[in-house]
């Protein structure tokens, strides 16, 4: 993975001097709450319904085992005793002093990590495929590029005061894990004619209050056109995006209320004017891939027989490797999740002494580097399939092996009213609710893939509106009401979920989920997913079975 | 008044002149609207003349006059608003502007380093007791990772 030189390290401890200065002029009174709300948000800072929470970037969501462990440490000394991985790769400390908040930032510069421009109107961590350059569907591995663009988002002196938050997502395999169609510029790594990978830019896409689907503005760029057609983008932006309404800032509305031929012209004619003499060398993007050379894989890791073996005898495992492992573009190895959504936890929360473990697990199995994922979940890429038994016995150990990967219990859910102060309603103890009434794994199983996704107000942190079933919390007059949306996805045929009708009652939603899947199970074809029988019969039969008392 | 302009603080020789009020002698700065309705009688003032940008003009309309200006104000009405960061580079690097480019308004000094390195030269501060922060916050950072003006 990406090692800090000398400048990235230079960086990130004069980042941490700065914010530090500004932490003390705010506890003196010098600097105004409104001020200091600015500058702490581009460092990760919010102030929340019980304290500070500290939001980390992981960068396209690689993290070494070193950094995990610095996490551990950070979750033990400062928080209570854990921490929170996101919907985009990132981690959340619920917990911290805002007095101790630039000491934090200070351990997390020693392992190579930062929050900076984590939250506020500025761009914020680019995302990536959690499996790239593992994966067998890739064009092209999207690590390099990630972290080109990474390091050009970073305290950009032009973009840092932008008119909403700004996200970059960059996918090079067929199949679009990234959400590439949801994010203000997404990238998607193609081959021209001649067989040349380059991206494809899609802009304006985004979720929360207005989803959308985010438009193809250039079909193919050339690779080292890459940062004068993002500053491009990002001028435009700034220059002309809304500043009046919070709601209407996003590029999204830019687009749409300038029109596609109008926006796309503006950006190509900024584009002509800047693009000579700028352009990313070929020895820079060497450079960066040199940085992501595939670990030293055991070329006779296929060879091995005890995987089958115990595939045989023992169903458990067979099960656990049936949903939490995918294939590997290296025959004889596998990537392994370690789902977070154990019943019993908050989706996406990990005990310091998990964490611990996870980093002596990923030395001696996956070449020390552990990922996040945008379902919440961990992964180990690289993991040879002989170390499979004894991994999956100590990931059980851990509680990180529940068979439930891409799976109706593998909820993505935010933090909701039991953490957020934006949030209508919870979600956290819904979630354990739904769970426990899916407390059958071999129901969860026969159901199959499903992506539940629950967020506790319309800024849709939990991405509901591209769950195949999305519940969202909604404010009536001071109760918590639930509306429910089915057939949404974030695949490459991306959909926005439609509302299945008027919001149910707190009581009501583990019952409406269960009487949906009722419904899936009863009338699906056979091998027909449920996102695919939502498309074949539209969302009546569910509405009906669902209102079907009221 | 005080100013910073090119690391140094210096004494601020500019009148900003409102937009009813009547052009004195010396060297002065006019709103983008009075500087185009007046231009035909401005260019015939025997001082220096300045122009002062909200960030909703559009800086291009300059074009045509920017060897005539000596002085460009970025009026911040908000630091949040990052209009002006794009409007400074359009002046260096599109318009060729070298003369002093200032920011002036409601901007912190916590964001001078960005504003210096976009191209703003001058500081006209809020407080006077800010004038040494921003000639400190001016060297927050050694490093860069991205091409601007500076
Ligand atoms: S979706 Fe709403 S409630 Fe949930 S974390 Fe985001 S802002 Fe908070």
């Amino acid at each position: 993975m990406y090692q800090y030189n000398e400048i990235d390290q230079t960086l990130v401890d004069e980042r941490v001097a700065q914010f530090r200065w500004q932490t003390e002029q705010f506890l003196k009174g010098e600097l105004s709450e409104d001020r200091f709300r600015a500058l702490r948000l581009r460092n990760g800072i919010y102030i929340q319904i019980h304290a500070p929470m500290l939001r980390v970037a992981i960068p396209y969501g690689l993290l070494s085992s070193k950094q995990i462990r610095k996490l551990a440490h950070i979750a033990r000394t400062y928080d209570k005793n854990y921490c929170h991985f996101t919907t985009r790769q990132n981690v959340q400390f619920n917990w911290p002093k805002i007095e101790q908040t630039p000491d934090i930032l200070a351990e997390l510069a020693t392992v190579q990590m930062h929050a900076i421009q984590t939250s506020g109107n500025c761009m914020r961590n680019t995302t990536s495929d959690h499996l790239a350059g593992v994966c067998v569907d890739e064009i092209e591995d999207p690590r390099p590029y990630c972290e080109v663009i990474r390091q050009w988002t970073t305290l950009h002196p032009e973009f840092d005061y932008l008119p909403r938050k700004f996200k970059i997502a960059v996918s090079g395999a067929v199949h679009d894990r990234a959400a590439t169609q949801f994010h203000d510029v997404g990238l998607h790594l193609v081959k021209n004619d001649a067989g040349v990978v380059g991206f494809k830019v899609l802009v304006g896409g985004g979720l929360g209050r207005t989803p959308i689907i985010g438009r193809v503005i250039r079909p193919y760029l050339e690779q080292r056109h890459l940062l004068s057609y993002l500053e491009a983008i990002l001028r435009i932006y700034n220059l002309f995006g809304r500043r009046d309404n919070k709601y209407k800032a996003r590029i999204k509305i830019l687009l749409k209320e300038t029109g596609i031929e109008k926006f796309t012209a503006m950006v190509e004619q900024e584009w002509q004017l800047i693009k000579d003499g700028r352009e990313l060398s070929a020895d820079t993007v060497t450079a960066m891939k040199a940085h992501f050379i595939p670990p030293a894989y055991l070329p006779n890791a296929v060879g091995d027989k005890s995987f089958a073996l115990y595939l045989a005898s023992d169903s458990a495992f067979a099960t656990w490797v049936k949903y939490n492992t995918v294939a590997h573009k290296v025959t004889g190895y596998k990537a392994v999740f370690l789902s977070l959504k154990a019943p019993d936890v908050p989706p996406g929360d990990v005990t310091d002494i998990q964490l611990d473990a996870i980093a002596d697990l990923a030395d001696r199995y996956s070449f020390s580097e552990v990922r996040t994922t945008h379902r919440q979940n961990l992964i180990f890429a690289d993991v040879n399939q002989t170390d499979l038994y004894a991994l999956w016995q100590q990931l059980d150990a851990l509680k990180l092996a529940t068979p439930n990967i891409g799976t109706a219990t593998d909820i993505i859910c935010c933090p909701g009213l039991d953490f957020c102060s934006l949030a209508n309603a919870s979600s956290i103890d819904v979630t354990k609710e739904i769970n426990d009434a899916l407390d059958d794994m071999d129901y969860v199983h026969d159901i199959g893939e499903l992506k539940i996704n629950f967020s506790g107000c319309m800024n849709g942190c939990a991405h509901q509106s591209v769950g195949h079933i999305g519940i969202l919390g909604v404010d009536k007059k001071g109760t918590q009401w639930y509306q429910i949306t089915l057939g949404g996805s974030s695949d490459n045929e991306a959909a926005i979920g439609e509302r299945l009708g008027p919001a149910v009652a707190k009581s009501e939603v583990t019952q409406t989920i269960v009487t949906i899947l009722d419904v899936y199970v009863q009338q699906r074809l056979e091998e027909e997913s449920f996102l695919d029988m939502v498309k074949r019969v539209g969302i009546s039969p569910f509405q009906e079975q669902v209102y079907a008392n009221h | 008044m005080q100013i910073i302009k090119d690391k140094h603080i210096v004494d601020d020789t500019w009148q900003h002149i409102a937009d009813d009020a009547t052009i004195p002698a010396g060297d002065v700065s006019v709103s983008l609207a009075r500087w185009q309705q007046e231009k035909h009688l401005l260019i015939h003032h025997k001082g220096k003349l300045g122009v002062r940008l909200h960030p909703a003009d559009a800086v291009t309309e300059l074009a045509g006059d920017i060897s005539r200006l000596e002085l460009i104000e970025l009026d911040f009405p908000d630091f949040a608003d990052g209009r002006s960061f794009s409007q400074a580079w359009l002046l260096r690097e599109r318009l060729g502007y070298g003369a002093e480019l200032r920011a002036t308004g409601q901007y912190m000094p916590d964001q001078a380093f960005y504003l210096a390195r976009v191209g703003v030269n001058a500081f006209n501060p809020e407080k006077f007791k800010d004038l040494p922060v921003i000639l400190a916050k001016l060297n927050d950072f050694t490093v860069n990772y991205q091409r601007s003006v500076n």
